[in-house]
């Protein structure tokens, strides 16, 4: 009797809202899939089961890495989203390191504007950052992006590694000291080891945004071989009125793949990343 | 971490081999603010560079008249004027707060339940916490396009099951119909931000102690006095820091308008910021595209202001 009420509410309490959820969360990406593996006989065939896949083929995936520069896009976005990320880190660490561990005239000021220039928006910036790269005449280039996705990533990884920085004793970094360490290196070789997995809470976080970032790839990739993955579908893939749903959802799901293999990785560094802010705060 | 002079003392006397002049130069890095500075420089030299200065320079372009390829001229605050007659801006503004609104209610109620379910003992729980967040992780452009496929009018997903299912004969176009293309918008924004607004309010409920909860079980609350009263207050600093990003980043949302509708039909979801990029990109008035952006600022702290002083006085 006992056992059974307490299955009930189980059921009803855990078990039912928890599958609507992931349900809810999954099912485009298994639309995706399902659409991506089937010829457009069966695709449009209004009959078929639109979540299954009869006679699975992977017509669309060939057309789209022969007629598209798609593997080209993948290794530009990843080569983006890698360059953006190392440079958001070391950025990030000289910004972060002096807020959280040093005295010094100005530091309170300092630590407010980086939280503000987090939460500057892009949308805010789209129109004179445009000017501004075609000034110092990179338009065009993966540099551009290169340069611009940090400042969406320097504040935020600032943000985040000063929290991190602050959880190691200051005791550490002053017996360092009285051995003879200099600053630098009581801060190399003491202070940062001790921070890996704040390192790895902002890698991941910053490398997830670039994969996502969009506006400023838009504004400044126009060359079909320097474009990153969404800029590609987006621009190419799309072509007029029609759509190619085949290639276009083999494309999505193939440009996904990468950042939701790494994510699976550093599940834990990015939740801890995700909710750092607004849990301790 | 200042450093207190019997401390400074303890330390190894420099070596003497060291010329007088270098030996300064080195103590003199190793002070505080000096080496905080030293630090600090390249960071905040390129924030200057490509924050700060992009910042101020949109500032000015709101007052100029600038068309791609022209030189500037000033044109005071003729841009905001053209604007404040122009009904599609308005409409824009209009459709940024409903998109914002109703996105950000639907994301807090869901993600608070998400929290909640979540919240309980039951086995692989780590695996679909990932799993959840997976909508929060694909790049939005690529999941909007698979949602523009999902809202397809012939072919798409939901209407195939709703002829399925037999309740219409044929499915509306969801994303040209002005209506239904504001419902899909904010539907896929919410399906996106809802796992951020779930797996950190569950963070925050994992801060509780279960001491609490014991307690007033003891005293005779049920589980809804137990949420009304402990949880949701506890849960308040959290959900007010969440929803106020998600404001913002609702507010200033780009991509996923400008793939799913590009704005259409008929500038039904039209947002401030897809708006300023047509007038900017689409048109070349890099000014007045610039002046709409800026629209943004004010508007948006209104609402944060508005959002902050009715949680202080609740």
């Amino acid at each position: 009797m006992v056992g059974e009420l307490t299955w009930n509410r189980r059921l009803l309490g855990l078990w039912l809202p928890l599958t609507a959820l992931i349900v809810f969360a999954l099912f485009p990406f298994a639309w995706m899939a399902a659409t991506s593996l089937k010829a457009n006989a069966e695709l449009y065939d209004p009959k078929s089961n639109p979540l299954w896949v009869q006679h699975p083929s992977l017509v669309h995936y060939i057309g789209l890495i022969r007629e598209s520069n798609f593997l080209l896009w993948i290794v530009n976005t990843m080569l983006v989203a890698l360059v953006a990320t190392l440079l958001s880190l070391v950025l990030g660490v000289m910004l972060a390191y002096p807020l959280a561990r040093m005295r010094f005239p100005a530091s309170g000021l300092l630590a407010i504007s980086v939280a503000v220039a987090y939460l500057v928006p892009q949308t805010l910036l789209f129109v004179p950052m445009a000017d501004l790269i075609n000034r110092m005449k990179l338009g065009d280039s993966l540099s551009a992006v290169m340069l611009t996705y940090p400042t969406l990533l320097v504040p935020f990884s600032a943000w985040l590694l000063i929290g991190y920085f602050k959880t190691v004793p200051k005791e550490l970094e002053e017996a360092a000291l009285i051995d003879g360490a200099s600053r630098w290196r009581a801060m190399t070789r003491v202070i940062l080891p001790l921070c890996t997995p704040g390192f790895l809470s902002a890698g991941i976080f910053a490398f997830t945004l670039s994969q996502n970032e969009f506006l400023y790839a838009l504004l400044f990739l126009n060359t079909s071989t320097i474009r990153t993955v969404p800029v590609g579908i987006t621009g190419e893939l799309i072509r007029g009125d029609a759509f190619y749903w085949g290639q276009l959802m083999a494309a999505a799901f193939l440009g996904s793949l990468p950042v939701v293999l790494i994510y699976s990785f550093f599940v834990k560094y990015y939740v801890a990343g995700l909710t750092a802010g607004s849990v301790k705060g | 971490m200042s450093v207190n002079p019997a401390f400074e003392a303890a330390r190894p006397a420099p070596q003497a081999v060291l010329g007088g002049r270098s030996l300064r130069f080195r103590e003199w890095l190793e002070r505080e603010a000096v080496f905080s500075w030293i630090m600090l420089t390249p960071p905040l030299l390129f924030l200057v560079a490509f924050l700060g200065y992009p910042f101020l320079y949109g500032v000015y372009l709101g007052f100029v008249n600038r068309q791609v390829a022209q030189a500037s001229i000033f044109v005071g605050l003729g841009n905001f004027d053209k604007l404040w007659n122009d009904p599609i801006f308005w409409q824009a503004v209009w459709n940024t707060f409903k998109f914002t609104g109703a996105a950000t209610v639907l994301k807090l109620a869901g993600g608070l339940g998400m929290a909640l379910v979540m919240h309980q003992n039951f086995r692989l729980k780590g695996v679909t916490r990932a799993v959840l967040l997976l909508p929060f992780i694909v790049p939005t452009v690529l999941s909007t396009v698979a949602w523009q496929w999902i809202f397809d009018p012939g072919m798409g997903l939901i209407n195939r099951v709703l002829v399925f299912s037999g309740l219409v004969t044929q499915g509306p176009s969801w994303l040209g119909n002005p209506t239904l293309a504001m419902v899909s918008v904010i539907l896929v924004n919410t399906w996106r931000g809802l796992p951020f607004f779930g797996i950190t309010i569950l963070a925050g409920l994992q801060t509780i102690p279960t001491e609490l909860m014991e307690t007033a079980t003891i005293d005779g609350a049920g589980s809804w006095g137990r949420f009304r009263y402990v949880t949701l207050p506890l849960l308040m600093p959290v959900i007010f820091i969440v929803t106020t990003f998600s404001i913002i980043f609702t507010f200033f949302d780009f991509q996923l308008v400008y793939v799913l509708t590009g704005g259409g039909p008929a500038n039904a979801t039209h947002l401030m910021a897809t708006y300023a990029y047509s007038i900017s990109m689409g048109g070349g008035q890099l000014g007045l595209g610039s002046a709409a952006a800026l629209a943004m600022v004010p508007v948006l702290g209104i609402v944060l202001l508005l959002m902050s002083s009715y949680v202080r006085r609740a």
